[in-house]
């Protein structure tokens, strides 16, 4: 008996709002990120799935881009808290607000 | 049988991780947490027949950017009234937002529950998937079918190499002068 593709896709769901909900609930600009990658990994979750029901290689090859995007994103990213932690001494995002206006 | 339980256990610890990454204070935390999810999701890589994409997960995600992730948290070595400073700022953001996702969950999962997957089109099989090897079938696609958006990504690689490097010296070189 197999699991019916069905539940890994509500799984996806479940996980892609549980990102989205990190994403607003914390102030720590590094935890947004890793919800972030939460989000990106529900996504790649549905893209298996879906390959797997197709009986297709194209949505495993998806999975590989979306890995590349979300390595250079959080490289890049991570710079960039970097670079303001340096000038502003946090990582709350509530007080990084120059360019609110 | 046995898949099923699979599944099951291994959803329920990527939820229950997910929780933990959300809910954490403490960003370490936080990131350990991100770390077993991303190993669970690898295991049903494999119940999905897609061993490559399990392994790459691992390498990568949980091995490479969780790195970066750890590496970064330790550089900048928050202390304590750094991480709880002005949590209170929008009193309702936290429950509001629960609300939000909890919503988001149910029109999701009325979508996906509701997903009628047409008949399976393709060539790759289980079966084929394992008589040729998950890996060669996707070597094959990546230097054929895909090979333009292979080679962007190789770009968008080095984009990003450089990016990293100028935010993170500009400072440094800054100080010398």
């Amino acid at each position: 008996m197999t699991v019916p593709l069905t539940w890994y896709l509500v799984l996806s769901g479940i996980l892609f709002s549980m990102g989205a909900v990190g994403v607003l609930i914390n102030r720590n600009a590094l935890v947004i990120f890793m919800c972030i990658e939460l989000m990106l990994n529900a996504v790649n979750l549905a893209f298996v799935t879906f390959s797997r029901q197709q009986n297709s290689m194209d949505g495993q090859i998806f999975v590989f881009f979306i890995m590349t995007v979300a390595a250079a994103e959080a490289v890049v990213g991570l710079a960039i808290i970097i670079a303001l932690f340096r000038n502003k001494a946090t990582v709350n995002v509530d007080n990084i607000n120059l360019m609110k206006w | 049988m046995l898949e099923s339980l699979l599944f099951i256990i291994m959803s329920l610890i990527i939820i229950a991780c997910a929780i933990g990454v959300i809910f954490q204070k403490n960003p370490i935390y936080s990131a350990v947490f991100l770390i077993q999810t991303m190993v669970s999701l690898a295991v049903l890589y494999v119940l999905l027949h897609a061993q490559f994409v399990a392994a790459v997960q691992v390498i990568v995600y949980a091995g490479a950017i969780m790195v970066i992730f750890v590496f970064v948290i330790m550089l900048l070595n928050l202390n304590k009234d750094e991480l709880e400073r002005d949590r209170n700022k929008l009193p309702m953001q936290k429950p509001a937002a629960i609300i939000l996702g909890l919503i988001l969950v149910v029109m999701i999962g009325i979508i996906m529950a509701r997903t009628v997957f047409q008949s399976a089109g393709g060539e790759y099989t289980p079966e084929v998937m394992d008589q040729i090897g998950n890996t060669q079938l996707v070597g094959k696609m990546l230097f054929t079918k895909y090979v333009l958006p292979f080679e962007i990504a190789s770009i968008l690689l080095f984009a990003a190499i450089i990016g990293a490097i100028v935010l993170a010296k500009k400072q440094i070189i800054k100080e010398e002068k």
